[in-house]
């Protein structure tokens, strides 16, 4: 059945058709912009050999909120794609590394800024680029560079998703969205990355042409799914990062 | 922590921060070089980028008036200063590799004579933690690092090659460490000034390389 309104009533609806050996992309930096809600919806629905993307696999802070460490502990991932397996400090352990380290999940290692690159050029029809980044570097070892005007680039190719789970401070019913201040981060590359994107809103959805037409950050059409975030405990919002004594 | 000799974190941040020329755009990595904004620039206009596409960042919020959706790049919440701009992760990643940056200042376990460093692997690791260090390393303009001399052993970490995966190489030009400020130069290192307390022979001892010394050596002004 075609749902005509991008409207979903909860999280567990939204994501209840989404298939084992899906690949799903989460946005968010640190706290802001994470789709915490999808998360503990998809950990709850159960899909299987699933190929996440995501900055992280997240869980080096207090509080620990839903994160992608929490999906493979739940044995529902294949792989991650991602800009950390470890955490940045070799102090801070990551739950993913031991599944990591002993084999049970497989990873690719993507530095930043190519993994939204990567991303960006599956939503805008670009198979592959050349970047600079990671020349010279053991993940460059064995793979296609070319010189170009005199500089190495190592080629990426795209990287298409099936389903995005982002999160924005405000939407109207026609999915436009917008977001607040570091919420932004990978979610509108996440969003035209996807055949179906599923956003978790923050604000009460506005009617269509509530937001002017030139401040829409995400334009509707990256956007299928909408689903309000309820106050909390039902809803999850960003909390305040315990600092840890170094 | 710091060592027990020389400069202390805020002191190494606070040197690298005064190399920061009125106009530049600015990153700054988790870990010490995040106190580069700390450090009192005086009338400099300095745009500090963060690498989820904070644009013109200030200080961390005071307790009680944090913006919990406003983080820098080690997830701490600042503030924004008049003039910040938001993008998102591709577009900040397109200042960085459109070479926008004027300077990155990143943390590192070495730093090699060559200007290789490595900062994202540890010995015999599966995997490791990249972030934004390879882009940044292989696109900013000028790649600063600021690290302890030596490790907790006493081995140099300012080193003829890196013994550890690189992040990028031949790109570093700076390098701060509590025992002094060095360059690169191929075959060793140039020491330009030198912490209160150390002596040319004490760190020639613990430095990979050839070690030259500026004419007429200064030593890094602290406090105050």
């Amino acid at each position: 059945m075609t749902q005509k309104t991008k409207l979903w009533s909860s999280f567990k609806e939204a994501v209840a058709d989404i298939p084992d050996g899906s690949t799903i992309a989460f946005g968010g930096f640190a706290m802001p912009g994470t789709p915490f809600n999808l998360i503990k919806a998809l950990l709850e629905q159960g899909a299987k050999r699933l190929t996440l993307v995501a900055n992280t696999t997240g869980g080096a802070q207090q509080p620990r909120m839903p994160d992608i460490g929490m999906l493979v502990e739940n044995g529902q991932v294949a792989k991650v794609i991602c800009a950390f397996t470890a955490a940045t400090r070799p102090t801070d352990v990551l739950p993913f590394t031991k599944y990591y380290e002993s084999g049970e999940v497989d990873a690719e290692l993507v530095p930043q800024g190519t993994l939204a690159e990567r991303m960006r050029a599956a939503g805008a029809g670009i198979p592959a680029f050349y970047t600079p980044t990671a020349v010279g570097t053991e993940l460059a070892e064995g793979r296609e560079t070319r010189v170009i005007n005199g500089r190495e680039y190592l080629l990426e190719y795209a990287l298409p998703l099936d389903y995005a789970f982002i999160r924005a401070r405000t939407a109207d019913t026609a999915g436009n969205l917008r977001f607040h201040r570091a919420q932004r981060n990978f979610n509108p590359v996440m969003a035209t990355a996807a055949r179906c994107t599923i956003a978790e809103i923050d604000e009460p959805i506005v009617p269509a042409g509530s937001i002017d037409a030139d401040d829409v950050h995400t334009a509707g059409i990256y956007v299928h799914r909408l689903v309000q975030v309820p106050p909390a405990p039902e809803g999850i919002w960003p909390a305040k990062r315990q600092e840890k004594k170094r | 922590m710091s060592g027990t000799k020389g400069l202390n974190r805020q002191q190494m941040a606070d040197r690298v921060a005064r190399e920061f020329q009125d106009g530049w755009i600015v990153n700054l990595g988790v870990g010490i070089p995040t106190m580069c904004s700390n450090t009192d620039i005086g009338d400099r206009d300095i745009t500090y980028h963060s690498e989820n596409g904070v644009i013109g960042y200030g200080g961390v919020a005071a307790a009680g008036e944090e913006d919990l959706n406003l983080v820098n790049a080690g997830g701490q919440n600042v503030t924004l200063k008049p003039g910040a701009a938001v993008v998102h992760h591709a577009d900040s990643f397109g200042v960085i590799r459109g070479g926008h940056i004027d300077a990155t200042v990143m943390g590192a376990y070495q730093v090699s004579m060559t200007g290789d460093f490595a900062n994202w692997k540890l010995k015999g690791q599966k995997g490791g933690g990249i972030g934004g260090a390879m882009d940044l390393a292989a696109c900013a303009r000028r790649v600063f690092i600021i690290l302890e001399h030596v490790t907790r052993d006493g081995s140099p970490r300012l080193v003829t090659a890196c013994d550890l995966p690189v992040t990028a190489r031949g790109v570093v030009t700076l390098v701060a460490t509590n025992y002094g400020l060095f360059e690169p130069t191929g075959t060793g290192f140039r020491l330009r000034e030198i912490a209160p307390g150390l002596t040319v022979d004490e760190i020639r001892a613990v430095t990979g390389g050839t070690l030259t010394v500026a004419d007429g050596l200064r030593e890094i002004a602290v406090g105050g």
